[in-house]
């Protein structure tokens, strides 16, 4: 394994032990992702790579192991303090508020935010997803999945991150909306200047648009490299890209 | 009819007191899924508190009775906000993350040590509290039977109007019962964007606290007495009309509160007095045969 090192860390995860109960999730976690980069860890189910995510939000917390991000230790912070300092979740299974207009759901996603440019950062997002600006009024549990898709990571952006996290937004969609979801992605990367850590499963489109990647297997991470590399890595085309793709 | 409309005023006073307790059961309900046992004592002190209240007002010698009124609800609102964040602080917060039924547990223990604790320091005996507002008017006659409505009618369903349409515009409009609705909705997620979830529970007490203190107030001018027991049927009263609503559901807890307040007055008023509250909860036992989530409750929606 090659050990990349990362000049100006935007995150880093240094030797992240995590338990579920008596079970091991993670088991000794190192990775970085450096300003301005699009990171992908990808990975099988059950490898861990949600819990990663969850554990550099403080829930559940690192057993053992730091996670630091723009240079200052955030391990032992709640989660809504890690928030604060910039980092932005687009969780597994997107999690809207079923219950609540998507206009809501991207108020609530301008939580911490400064209430003065919230119509602006609204304006945006709508640029970005116009679906959403049709479907302002109606409940987030009544879209479709590539609309709740969508505004998730518009409710993500509303915070104006540094830092966003991404968890599998490719998961049960039609390869068309997957399609456009990436580009969203690299827009907000490129366009945005956000830093973008991407947990995938789809790990031909990710590893196409990601800087540099990471492949976690059984909580441990068993490779890294560019993108391009781990594309065309024996390895990872064997475990991860058989059967074609999406 | 006229017996029929006397009735019906007497059920919505009623009903309005145990809507306004039943809140406090739906909202702690929706926002960490637990039955705070506690919450009827709450509103017994928030009873209490506003006897002092009204005494201290006759010592200063307040006269105007909307004045004595308006600030022995503020008073009574403010004690028994604190009495419900310290319950939830002390007994509850510890045993976040612990197994199903040790707040349960922890909330009848609450329960307990308040009857106990009024008890010890305000006697057992019941407590008179005077005729603050007195009289009414007749609202009509039929068959030389008078309708009345007492001024202190009026005074217990416009407070409960107002509180209510004030208290569903703060968590329908306001940022802070946005917050309390996500956390309701997914409370990792709340936490997720940044929510601080513990300060959010905590105001979840507090204000079902307060509308609670409201309820006792209202309840020691309608009654005239109270005593430290009062807290244990009301409580249970009003979590049956929160049931009965759909637990977690808003409209839900004051429909429920006026329907059980309907059940009672009228079975006492055409049956027996003696088995008015048999009926209020076989009424509750047939809807939960029949609609398990109670009147307005939503189905459990899991989520993909």
């Amino acid at each position: 394994m090659r050990v990349t090192v990362v000049p100006d860390p935007m995150l880093s995860v240094r030797g992240v032990a995590t338990f579920y109960g008596a079970i091991q999730a993670l088991h000794g976690v190192d990775l970085e992702v450096g300003k301005g980069e699009i990171v992908t860890l990808i990975g099988a189910n059950g490898a861990g790579k949600s819990t990663l995510l969850m554990t550099i939000c403080g829930n559940p917390r690192a057993q053992s192991g730091q996670v630091v991000f723009d240079g200052e230790d955030i391990t032992g912070l709640a989660t809504h303090e890690i928030v604060r300092r910039g980092v932005a979740q687009v969780p597994e299974g997107r999690r809207i508020f079923p219950r609540m207009s998507v206009f809501e759901n991207l108020q609530m996603g301008a939580t911490l935010s400064d209430p003065a440019h919230f119509a602006h950062d609204l304006e945006r997002v709508f640029a970005m997803f116009p679906r959403l600006a049709e479907r302002r009024e109606q409940r987030g549990g009544t879209l479709s999945g590539g609309e709740q898709q969508m505004l998730a990571i518009g409710r993500a952006l509303m915070s104006r991150p540094r830092l966003l996290l991404l968890d599998e937004p490719s998961l049960g969609l039609a390869p068309l909306i997957v399609r456009q979801i990436f580009e969203a992605i690299g827009r907000i990367a490129r366009e945005e200047k956000v830093t973008v850590f991407l947990v995938e499963q789809n790990a031909f489109h990710a590893l196409r648009l990601a800087d540099r990647g990471y492949v976690l297997a059984n909580g441990r991470v068993r490779l890294s490299g560019a993108g391009h590399e781990l594309l065309a890595n024996a390895e990872v085309r064997a475990a991860y890209l058989e059967g074609g793709h999406a | 009819m006229a017996y029929f409309t006397q009735q019906l005023i007497n059920a919505i006073t009623l009903g309005a007191i145990y809507g306004l307790i039943a809140i406090g059961y739906t909202m702690v309900y929706g926002i960490i899924g637990m039955i705070n046992f506690a919450h009827g004592e709450v509103f017994m002190i928030g009873a209490f508190i506003s006897l002092i209240g009204f005494m201290i007002c006759s010592l200063l010698g307040i006269g105007s009775a909307p004045v004595a009124i308006v600030l022995v609800l503020l008073i009574a609102m403010a004690f028994t906000s604190v009495y419900g964040w310290a319950i939830e602080r002390t007994a509850y917060r510890p045993l976040r993350g612990s197994f199903r039924l040790a707040p349960l547990i922890s909330a009848i223990g609450v329960s307990i040590a308040l009857q106990n604790y009024v008890q010890l320091v305000q006697g057992a005996r019941p407590k008179p509290g005077g005729q603050i507002v007195s009289g009414g008017f007749n609202l009509f006659s039929l068959d030389g039977f008078d309708v009345r409505v007492s001024w202190l009618q009026i005074i217990i369903v416009v407070v409960t109007i107002v509180l209510m349409a004030g208290f569903a515009w703060l968590i329908a409009r306001t940022s802070l019962g946005r917050r309390q609705r996500a956390c309701e909705q997914d409370i990792k997620m709340a936490a997720l964007l940044g929510v601080d979830v513990d300060r959010t529970i905590s105001l979840t007490f507090v204000l079902g606290a307060a509308l609670a203190a409201v309820a006792g107030m209202l309840f020691l001018m309608y009654y005239g007495v109270i005593d430290f027991f009062i807290g244990f049927l009301a409580g249970i009263k009003a979590f049956t009309a929160a049931v009965l609503g759909g637990i977690g559901s808003l409209p839900g807890a004051m429909l429920g509160g006026l329907l059980i307040g309907l059940i009672e007055v009228f079975w006492a008023g055409y049956f027996s007095s003696e088995y008015k509250d048999v009926a209020a909860f076989s009424i509750l036992v047939l809807v939960l045969i029949f609609r398990p989530t109670g009147l307005l409750g939503k189905p459990e929606i899991e989520k993909v």
